[in-house]
């Protein structure tokens, strides 16, 4: 025992006096170990503010503005005389506001069903390491649609509040490593004024999305939302859309095929009619830019 | 025998704590790149530093992540797609003052100073040399160095698109206040 606690020591005092300089520089390192690493926020969750159609977790920065626009084109399978959809066009403008890092506003208009929309973003929870560990980022999204469209059936008094439409979602994301991450959307819709009895007033739905990088600044997404209570004699149809991203410094392009003629969820969660089998695809983009209205505190003059 | 055990180990590692330490969390570091279609510049000011003013060893380590832009997209691409902070969290400089002897740290004054040691971002390390200088005042160390660096050094490849905007090479700036370690 002796003997070997000798040995030990020695050992040990070689080692040291041989290693005595950059053990000194390592000691000097070991300085950093005590501290606390702080708390690291997931980033760049995805691209941006959208998975395809439906909202994914980002929100602006503070002081961004990013402003949207939306396409969605005709059916594919109308043929060459309507140049495979092109000719019709459905589009939202839209401009989205980072009133802090995690609340965002947004208003938009869409060309279906002449809507105005006002939204609000909250991120709750976000996926953290180090200090705070936190595995999902968590928002609540809320969205009020008003159509606007001339009354049809003039026979009928329509109040004001016939023609709002409401969304709330709860995002629900995870960041699996720097190239996946998938999104869970609790949703409920809420139509005032519905057009037929046949039609749900409050439909509920679950939406499924992810985003895989191909490059770093590129990227496949998909998105399926599942209606929950649609009533069996119902003409509409789970919205799904795969679409691909491009990441160019302060732009974002989505391309995506679709089956929902609607831009906001109030239209294409409950309202898809398109049969991705019978060749009912549209082809679509979302291009969004990112504005910096205010800079940070470290860049204030 | 267990006494005398804990004797020994603590005298092995009471040798090497001769050393005068001078510290800090919230030193500052930043860069600049200016190309012909954008400007870029990040501040972090959590950086962690430490120098022996015995042996002249210096080692500075910035969480990458800490570092602010102008622009928080610029942020996230700088995370994201070119330091990988993800993977490669953290930079580190360790090396040497070589011009130790020149330098009094118990006499306030302002030293020219030369700092060789090596680099290491993005998961690769090289050899760098910078002169800064050290002033010594009220019993703590101000040290500053700017110096250049390639990022190509450094495994970080700038992609078609936005190769106008980045430029090759970046100064760094380096500013720590340094305080007795207690």
């Amino acid at each position: 025992m002796k003997k070997r606690l000798a040995f030990l020591i020695i050992s040990f005092w070689f080692v040291g006096t041989a290693f005595s300089q950059s053990d000194s520089l390592n000691s000097l390192m070991n300085l950093f170990n005590n501290y606390q690493p702080p708390t690291v926020y997931t980033e760049a969750s995805f691209k941006t503010i959208r998975v395809v159609l439906g909202q994914s977790v980002e929100t602006p920065a503070k002081g961004d503005m990013i402003l949207d626009i939306q396409h969605h084109f005709g059916y594919v399978n109308q043929g060459a005389y309507q140049f495979f959809g092109l000719d019709q066009a459905s589009m939202r403008l839209g401009f989205t506001y980072g009133i802090t890092d995690r609340l965002a506003v947004g208003i938009g208009r869409s060309s279906y069903n002449k809507t105005y929309d006002g939204s609000v973003k909250i991120k709750l929870l976000r996926q953290s390491t180090g200090k705070r560990n936190m595995p999902i980022t968590l928002d609540y999204f809320g969205d009020v649609g008003l159509n606007t469209l001339k009354p049809q059936d003039l026979s009928i008094h329509y109040y004001f509040t016939n023609r709002l439409v409401f969304l709330n979602q709860i995002l629900i994301a995870r960041k699996f490593s720097p190239g996946i991450t998938l999104q869970l959307t609790p949703s409920l819709v809420h139509v005032n004024l519905v057009a037929t009895p046949a039609d749900n007033n409050n439909m509920f739905a679950l939406g499924t999305g992810g985003r895989f990088k191909i490059t770093p600044h590129t990227s496949i997404n998909f998105e399926y939302y599942a209606m929950l209570n649609k009533q069996p004699s119902s003409i509409y149809r789970n919205s799904l859309s795969v679409g691909f991203d491009i990441e160019t410094g302060g732009h974002v392009f989505q391309l995506f095929l679709t089956n929902s003629e609607g831009i906001i969820g109030q239209y294409f969660i409950p309202g898809t009619t398109g049969n991705w089998r019978n060749g009912d695809i549209i082809f679509g983009f979302n291009l969004t830019r990112t504005f910096v209205l205010k800079k940070p505190k470290a860049f204030e003059k | 025998m267990k006494k005398l055990f804990i004797a020994a180990f603590v005298l092995l590692l009471a040798v090497p704590t001769y050393a005068q330490r001078y510290i800090t969390k919230n030193g500052f570091i930043s860069f600049y790149s200016s190309a012909p279609l954008e400007t870029i510049e990040a501040k972090n000011d959590q950086v962690n530093c430490a120098l022996d003013t015995q042996s002249g060893f210096f080692v500075v380590k910035a969480l990458m992540r800490a570092f602010v832009f102008e622009k928080a997209l610029m942020q996230e691409h700088f995370n994201e797609e070119y330091v990988e902070s993800a993977k490669y969290p953290n930079s580190l400089f360790s090396g040497k003052v070589t011009n130790i002897k020149d330098i009094n740290f118990y006499k306030p004054g302002t030293y020219q100073a030369i700092i060789e040691g090596k680099l290491t971002i993005h998961g690769i390390t090289n050899p760098v040399t910078a002169k800064g200088t050290f002033t010594v005042a009220n019993g703590s160390i101000i040290g500053e160095a700017k110096f250049p660096i390639k990022i190509g050094d450094y495994g970080i490849s700038i992609p078609a698109p936005v190769v106008g905007k980045i430029a090759k090479t970046v100064t760094i700036t380096v500013n720590v206040h340094l305080n007795p370690l207690k």
